[in-house]
């Protein structure tokens, strides 16, 4: 057996590119995209797969990388916040985020962004309930949800091509 | 700059009713796409070359001894860098003057499950774990006290050697007025006990702190918190540096909601083990850890009485409460202040008493948490008068209404009130919810519940005393337009960055996204007191007018004379400055400021905002003063199973009062967290302990600390009331915190709306509700809640007569001849031996 703290080598496709990492080999994704790949917008809430806050798609599907190990993720495909925009422009999710004030602190933001791309992925037209549901293993202690929820269907509805735009309730409340 | 400060009455009334351009706009905050591309630099986000790991060893002991530490195996470990124990930084410190006991390691005795006792740090986070199992802690285990009630029975072992005798910190006895007679003159006198259970604040982010040490003598400290002012004066004292050598840097907060605002031992130790390794050290807390630093809300045993006549005119009322404080005083004797001031601030109360008194017990230590002290007494208050309501069988709306605290007025414990809406947010809240039709008119199982409250916008003294400015701003306008503001608030997800920006580009007429934000930087940004009391939009916004009307003035000086025209005729919007009177002549704000600055040099300005004095000059009067106070009032609807005692809250209507929205976006999302905050402290959040003795957190981690996710939080009906203050910057008032206050009583009383049950203690949990169900069906009282309120050795009342009777704000003598100096040492915010101003 090698010694522990031998490093063990992957490749991955993270988003969308091919890399080799070398990390220590108990390290779990969280770490190894923290530490070793320098990628520090996945965020962590308590390491132990309750918060949801290092959430990131492993072959497009969420999974949280506190419990993931990085050994677990060669030839697999990565992807985290830092994935989302593309050439300069923000994701619609993103952008719809940044607009409804959705990310207060910012800090579950990078979890809430990706574990709703992947519902966006599989329904282009979630109901509130379907969005609640995808989004209930992510904790937000700032906004309340609501926020959240309105940016996913304000995104949802543009990238179904409509020319949405935010009802006026959710920017300035009712008169 | 020694010219009389401007005060929000030297300002053209204009400011409160003019057309704004950006302000009131839901604009996209200034951070915002580095949030939602994941480019905000957290605490732990920050990682520095040949950087050390440090960890703490926690006592396992709820109170005991230190009868000796033996580090000497930890530190022969390979990869450990450095030891610390309670010896090697003996200076105590605490946010408070009055209460610095608390030590970055427990030099002899160690007073909760969780208090730093050594640190280590080594070159991985494993190695300082595996170093902390070799030291060796010799403890004498004491018997730990568990609760106030206890601390009250319990004078003896005592937890601490200060405060106001046994294992009570402070006692408060004030009374404004004669009561008893207020309570026979009434129609109806009512008495209720009541309890708020202590809850955290939970911030997603767990705290972290990166310090590095320089040879030339020059400590940085990057850390999550909510006040690096408070942290700078900390790591001074307790490191023995002059704070010239020392700069704090607060990175973005994942979240604060309080729980950020003390300094802490983590970032004491990991700057002394920086300075010992002259390496740079970081720490971050596990979530089991974030518990133990807690400081959050203050478990309270409250008692109300009150005399109303038969509209429902309030002729005087009694408050107690009885805070469990933790191990330590934290901001404790504030929060037990507080649990006493804002009772009067919404309905006119003509008499009022207070006596609060704050336990130490062996547990984390509480402190502020959204809403400071203020949710406890208003979910009392507002429970109790819905009792009230109805046996005078009025409608708990109309009550209210009826008895408004009037704008521009002075309370019985000398608060100044500026505006109040109050009024319209009930009215708002009532029609928005149907009140009229539902109030006790559902099936059995649904209710509708009513509640109001009132917040700070900002407290009125600082924490330490002292005569200068509570907020500071530095702007620099740039050659090419932009403008660079300087601040030292810290920005904590409440928008305080985009606050500066839209403040000033509304008065220099830029785009607030041509503005460079520079906070929480001792080194680089002018002192701002932090992130806590709601006081960061009204007085670093008051501070930014003051410094873009200055630059306003220096540009326009320039352009004016440039375009031949008096400067009083000069508009900045658009980024141009222009002819009010002819629009088309004017010069871009660029070529206005190279104007400026060629004729005075690089355009820089500073601008600060001192709080008004507040005209109750008794002791204990530095709680509860504001500049402006924000109004809420809330509508919960909730469906309750009468089989299971469970309560689902589908809807709540908040109205709240936020004088004036600067950035309607941001302020629908302080409202809306503020309602989900209050929701799971109604509901399910609590700091629950376990073992013989009930002190051990029950299970430190997020899975067991119930807070409401997705499936659990209601839908939010928000209206954004605006009744401008001329105290806030345009009109502002608070709105991060208020409007949690009134959810948790609002959901009360719905659940005795729906099944006719009083549960006098949140969280509202099943348990309790089937409990009173079952005393329901047995015809016992159908109600939950506290049954006794200890007898407490409260200390001679401070009586001030209120302002009606004649009072000038200061304290008089209890008995004929005896000495009115009564004011003085022991107020928060006040250096011992200093007196009020
Ligand atoms: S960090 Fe909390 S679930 Fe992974
Ligand atoms: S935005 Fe702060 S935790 Fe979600």
């Amino acid at each position: 057996m090698p010694p522990l703290d031998a490093k063990a080598k992957i490749a991955l496709e993270l988003n969308g590119e091919p890399v080799e990492v070398a990390f220590a080999p108990h390290k779990t994704l969280l770490e190894v995209l923290r530490e070793d790949l320098g990628l520090t917008g996945t965020k962590h809430g308590c390491e132990l797969g309750e918060c949801g806050t290092c959430a990131v798609l492993v072959d497009a599907r969420p999974v949280l990388s506190c419990l993931v190990l990085g050994l677990a993720c060669a030839g697999r495909r990565v992807k985290t916040v830092e994935g989302m925009a593309e050439g300069g422009r923000l994701h619609p999710l993103q952008d719809a985020f940044a607009e409804l004030g959705a990310a207060q602190c910012g800090y579950c933001t990078p979890a809430f962004l990706l574990a709703a791309g992947a519902l966006l992925a599989e329904n282009r037209r979630p109901t509130r309930d379907q969005i609640k549901q995808a989004l209930a293993g992510n904790l937000c202690r700032c906004t309340g949800y609501i926020k959240i929820y309105e940016a996913v269907e304000l995104a949802a509805a543009r990238m179904r091509g409509e020319k949405a735009q935010p009802a006026r309730e959710t920017l300035y409340g009712y008169p | 700059m020694a010219t009389r400060r401007k005060t929000a009455a030297d300002r053209p009334p204009d400011r409160l009713t003019a057309a704004f351009r950006v302000v009131g706009k839901a604009l996209r905050k200034v951070d915002a796409t580095a949030k939602v591309v994941g480019a905000t630099k957290f605490a732990d986000d920050v990682a520095l070359p040949r950087m050390l790991y440090a960890k703490l060893l926690r006592s396992p002991h709820p109170h005991a001894r230190i009868l000796g530490i033996d580090p000497s195996r930890a530190a022969a470990l390979a990869g450990v860098k450095a030891v610390l124990t309670g010896k090697d930084l003996p200076i105590p410190f605490g946010i408070l003057p009055v209460s610095q006991d608390e030590h970055a390691l427990a030099p002899d005795k160690v007073r909760f499950v969780g208090d730093p006792v050594a640190a280590v740090a080594a070159v991985s986070e494993e190695t300082a774990s595996a170093a902390l199992d070799l030291i060796h802690v010799t403890y004498e285990p004491l018997r730990p006290v568990t609760d106030a009630t206890d601390a009250v029975t319990h004078p003896e072992p005592r937890i601490h050697d200060y405060g106001d005798g046994g294992n009570l910190h402070k006692l408060i006895d004030l009374e404004f007025g004669d009561v008893a007679e207020g309570f026979a003159a009434a129609d109806l006198v009512r008495e209720d006990l009541l309890f708020f259970e202590g809850s955290t604040h939970l911030p997603m982010e767990q705290h972290a702190a990166v310090a590095d040490w320089s040879p030339d003598g020059k400590l940085t400290l990057w850390s999550s918190t909510q006040t690096p002012h408070y942290v700078h004066r900390a790591l001074a004292k307790v490191l023995e540096l002059s704070p010239a050598k020392i700069r704090v840097i607060a990175t973005p907060n994942g979240g604060g909601f309080g729980g950020k605002s003390d300094p802490f031992s983590h970032e004491i130790v990991v700057a002394k083990l920086a300075m010992l390794t002259g390496r740079p050290v970081k720490i971050t807390l596990t979530r089991e850890e974030v518990f133990y630093c807690h400081r959050g809300r203050h478990p309270a045993l409250m008692w109300v009485k009150t005399g109303v006549k038969r509209d429902g005119a309030i002729t005087a009322m009694h408050f107690k409460s009885l805070l469990d404080g933790g191990g330590y005083g934290s901001y404790g004797v504030a929060s037990t202040y507080y649990t006493g001031a804002l009772q009067t601030v919404t309905y006119h109360v003509p008499r009022y008493k207070f006596q609060g008194a704050r336990a130490f017990t062996n547990k984390p230590p509480c402190g502020p948490k959204r809403g400071h002290g203020t949710p406890q007494p208003r979910f009392a208050l507002e429970v109790h008068l819905d009792k009230i309501a109805e046996q005078l069988g009025m409608d708990p709306a109309e009550l209210r209404l009826k008895h408004l605290v009037p704008p521009n007025s002075l309370t019985a414990n000398w608060l100044r009130i500026g505006s109040m809406g109050l009024g319209p947010c009930i009215r708002k809240v009532v029609a928005g919810s149907g009140w009229k039709e539902k109030f006790r008119k559902l099936p059995h199982g649904k209710g509708i519940g009513l509640a109001c409250s009132s917040y700070i916008t900002g407290a009125g003294l600082a924490i330490y005393w002292n005569p200068m400015p509570h907020s500071g701003v530095q702007l620099k306008c740039d050659r090419g337009g932009g403008v660079t503001v300087f601040c030292g608030s810290t920005e904590i997800g409440q928008g305080s960055d985009s606050i500066l920006a839209v403040i000033v580009a509304e008065v220099l007429g830029v785009d607030p996204f041509d503005i460079a934000i520079v906070t929480g930087d001792t080194d680089l940004t002018p002192v701002d007191l932090g992130s806590y009391s709601s006081r960061v939009t009204l007085m670093t916004g008051n501070a930014a007018i003051q410094a873009a009307e200055r630059a306003r003035d220096i540009i326009a000086r320039h352009a004016a004379r440039k375009l031949e025209l008096p400067a009083e005729r000069l508009a900045f919007a658009e980024r141009r400055v222009f002819d009010v009177e002819n629009p088309a002549r004017g010069l871009s704000f660029a070529d206005a400021v190279q104007l400026a600055e060629a004729a005075e040099g690089t355009v820089g300005t500073v601008g600060s905002y001192t709080p008004p004095a507040s005209p109750g000059r008794y002791r204990g009067a530095g709680v509860g003063p504001s500049p402006a106070y924000s109004y809420s009032a809330c509508v919960a609807e909730v469906d309750v199973d009468p089989a299971t005692g469970i309560v689902r809250v589908p809807r709540i209507f908040i109205a709240h009062d936020v004088g004036r929205s600067i950035n309607a976006a941001t302020v629908m999302g302080q409202i809306e967290g503020s309602v989900y905050m209050g929701l799971g402290e109604a509901l399910m959040e609590e700091m629950a302990y376990r073992g013989n003795r009930n002190v051990v957190h029950k299970i430190p981690s997020l899975l067991e600390y119930k807070s409401p996710t997705t499936l659990e939080m209601c839908d939010v009906v928000t209206y954004v009331v605006e009744d401008p203050d001329p105290n806030g910057p345009f009109g502002a008032k608070e709105c991060g915190q208020g409007p949690l206050l009134p959810v948790p009583p609002a959901v009360a009383n719905a659940v005795y709306d729906a099944v006719g049950v009083r549960i006098d203690v949140v969280p509202i949990t099943p348990e309790k509700v089937f409990k009173a169900l079952r005393r329901k069906a047995k015809g016992e009282e159908p109600r939950f809640g506290p049954t006794a309120f200890p007898d407490i050795p409260w200390p001679d009342p401070t009586r001030v007569p209120p302002p009606w009777e004649g009072g000038d704000g200061k304290a008089v003598p209890l008995t004929p001849g005896a000495s009115p100096g009564l004011d003085g040492a022991r107020i928060p915010g006040h250096a011992p031996g200093v007196r009020d101003r």
